[in-house]
């Protein structure tokens, strides 16, 4: 993973001590709430319903076990001893108090961590694949080129104030797992017809309010062209992006208000200027970054060898078969497998982690995963190049705290955004509403027979949940003041990605478990054999859902 | 006299502020609006200030004879003043660029690298901690006005 030099120590070191002298001026009343409020943004610092909460930025979700278990102390002597997984693949703690986060900070940076960003209306966290760099898919590792992005990004002079947040996401898979078309820029590792790998660019994504799949504004773009090309469009965006209703500030306002043609042409205008200047990439600076993601030390094992050890273990211990069929995925090299590490245990907060936990994580990081460990925008782990004959007993630790759950991709491994228990923007609650479907459900072999389905639910309307592009999803409204609960079905965050449709007025909070479970049965009636349910939904549409959940019981 | 920061050191200001219903000849000291600016015959010796949502493009032909270009910030948070400057500088503007209005000596660093080289702000008490702002960073990643070439250009 990218190491900092003294550069990028300086940075972020100065950041901190920016950062104190602001949060000191605040308690000594010499900067406005109003002042403070963005600069506390910028620096991943929210005033919550009931504690602040600062967001720590993951750079592309990338982890060494030195900084988890800086985050395990951390949780422990600032917080309440737990941390929480974003959809953007950062952590956040729920419990800090103001006058500590600089010292939270200067723990972070000894680290090489750092908040910066990571809220705010600028350019935040970039993103990507969870399975970067091990995939079977994978047409070029996305991070150098996600690092690259970071560190253009990190304190960008001209784009600290923009209309509105800003996301990125690369990914260099066939799968897309980093949701590129969600983004206010997709970034997506493509071949030319001459076989030459570049990137396609996309723009205008989001959900939010408005939900829109990102439009296609450059087919095939030079690599060294990347940043130059980032600029054009973020420089478009700040001077003409609305300003007047936060509610339209997003790109995805501007690049529809415009068309996607005439959006295009302006960034290419700005672009011509910008085109071969100083910020065009050098191919040092390309092979640089790529020296930070190099492989591991794999052994050379031998794949038959490897699998038949395996399979003994698991014919011996079907619940280790279970889990190993469910939480681990094919792995480009041979004898490794990828392991997802579940944070959807039924009556845990989606996505929260104990400090102990995140202790035990680095120490098997360590032992059987060269000490690096990946946070997913599913909100859970993931160990990424783990030595088949290391399944078994990482499987078994796992399994002691509680992060060995073989729910991984099913139902109740539902994304869900720490709603009205923690956030002051939420309308309603979602830990409650996910826990009791989770409990509903809690039938493994019920779940396995539904197979993948993504539930994804949002408090409210900013749709940190990304409740748009769950096959299901789950919206938090308030109507005159009490919580309700709307349902839309056939989002997804694929290639293939889509828009869910609301299936019609929302519901109470106690009744959810039972729309949800009416929702499966319908599908499981209507289904053909193997069809999943995204599949089953596109093939009927809304209309037999919408008739069955709403009949009047007779 | 009002004061501002200017190429680094706290100096007073030689010019008049803006004076939208002014539309008298203007004194040669006077800053003038965007649209008291494009009316004027001759343009030669004449600043303009910009207000957010004016671009800067009516400039652009006549950067060699403007002196002073003053880009307002009503709201702290409105940063299209940002692109503004950057703009300007890149197409060789080299005359006085100035930042006036609500930012906040945060945004020091940031609006000195776009190409600002001079300050004023609402708050002319604050002109001090501002100054001291300027050294917040001394390392950053982007080429921008103040360091032409990026941090991946120059290390070692």
């Amino acid at each position: 993973m990218y190491v900092y030099d003294e550069y990028d120590q300086t940075i972020v070191d100065q950041r901190v001590t920016q950062f104190r002298g602001q949060t000191e001026r605040f308690l000594a009343g010499k900067l406005s709430d109003g002042e403070f409020l963005p600069l506390r943004l910028q620096n991943g610092l929210y005033i919550q319903r009931l504690a602040p909460m600062l967001r720590v930025a993951v750079p592309y979700g990338l982890l060494n076990s030195t900084q988890l278990r800086k985050l395990a102390e951390i949780t422990r002597t600032f917080d309440k001893g737990y941390a929480h997984i974003s959809t953007r693949q950062n952590i956040q703690l729920n419990w800090p108090r103001l006058e500590e986060v600089p010292d939270i900070l200067e723990h972070l940076a000894s680290v090489q961590m750092h908040a910066i960003q990571t809220s705010g209306n600028c350019i935040r966290n970039t993103t990507t694949d969870q399975y970067a760099g091990v995939a079977t898919d994978e047409l070029e590792d996305p991070r150098p080129y996600c690092e690259i992005i970071r560190q253009w990004s990190t304190l960008h002079p001209e784009f600290a104030f923009l209309p509105r947040k800003f996301k990125i996401a690369v990914c260099g898979t066939t799968e897309d797992r980093a949701a590129i078309h969600a983004h206010d820029i997709g970034v997506e590792l493509v071949a030319n017809t001459s076989d030459e790998i570049g990137f396609k660019i996309l723009a205008g994504g989001g959900l939010g309010r408005t939900p829109v799949i990102g439009a296609v504004i450059c087919e095939w773009l030079e690599k060294k062209h990347l940043l130059t090309y980032l600029e054009a469009i973020l420089r478009v965006y700040n001077q003409y992006g609305r300003r007047d209703n936060k509610y339209k500030a997003r790109i995805k306002i501007l690049v529809k208000a415009m068309g996607v043609d005439a959006f295009r042409e302006a960034v290419e205008q700005e672009w011509a200027a910008l085109k071969d200047g100083p910020t065009t990439l050098t191919t040092q600076e390309i092979e640089r970054a790529k020296t930070f993601f190099t492989e591991p030390a794999y052994l050379t094992l031998d794949d038959s060898v490897a699998h038949s050890a395996l399979k003994s273990q698991t014919d011996a211990d079907p619940v280790f078969a279970n889990w190993v069929k469910r939480n681990t995925e094919d792995h480009r090299v041979v004898g490794y497998r990828i392991v997802n590490l579940s944070l959807k245990a039924t009556g845990f907060a989606p996505g929260d982690i104990t400090d102990t936990q995140l202790e035990v994580v680095a120490d098997l990081a360590d032992r059987y995963a060269f000490g690096e460990i990946r946070t997913t925008h599913q909100q859970n782990l993931v160990l990424a190049d783990v030595q088949m004959d290391a399944l078994y007993p990482l499987w078994q630790q796992l399994q002691k705290v509680g992060l060995a759950t073989a729910n991984n991709g099913y139902l109740t491994d539902m994304i869900c955004c720490p709603g009205g228990d923690y956030c002051s923007l939420a309308n309603a609650k979602s830990i409650p509403v996910a826990e009791a479907i989770q409990s509903r459900f809690s039938d493994l072999d019920y779940l396995y027979d539904l197979g993948p389905i993504e539930l994804n639910i949002s408090g409210c309307m900013n749709a940190c949940g990304h409740h748009h592009i769950g096959h299901i999803g789950i919206l938090g409204v308030d109507k005159k003041g009490e919580e309700f609960y709307q349902v839309c079905l056939g989002g997804s965050q694929a290639k293939d990605a889509s828009i869910a449709k609301i299936l019609g007025p929302s519901f109470k909070q106690e009744d959810m478990p039972d729309v949800i479970e009416k929702i499966l049965g319908i599908y499981l009636e209507l289904r053909t054999e193997d069809e999943t349910f995204l599949d089953a939904y596109r093939r009927v549409g809304i209309a037999p859902f919408k008739e069955r959940v709403y009949a009047k019981a007779h | 006299m009002p004061r501002l920061i200017k190429n680094g050191a706290i100096v007073e200001d030689q010019w008049q502020p803006l004076n939208p219903d002014n539309d008298g000849p203007a004194s040669s000291l006077q800053i003038l609006s965007l649209a008291q600016w494009l009316a004027l015959d001759a343009k030669s010796g004449q600043a303009v200030q910009l207000e957010p949502g004016e671009t800067p493009d009516p400039l652009f032909e006549h950067l060699a004879e403007i002196p002073l270009v003053a880009v307002h910030f009503p709201a702290f948070m409105d940063g299209r003043g940002f692109s503004y400057a950057r703009e300007l500088r890149e197409r060789g503007y080299r005359g006085e660029l100035r930042a006036c209005g609500q930012f906040l000596r945060d945004q020091m660093t940031y609006l000195h690298r776009v190409g600002f080289d001079a300050f004023q702000m609402a708050d002319e008490s604050e002109l001090g901690e501002a100054l001291a702002s300027l050294d917040d960073f001394s390392e950053h990643y982007q080429a921008a006005i103040d360091e032409p070439l990026p941090l991946f250009r120059r290390r070692g």
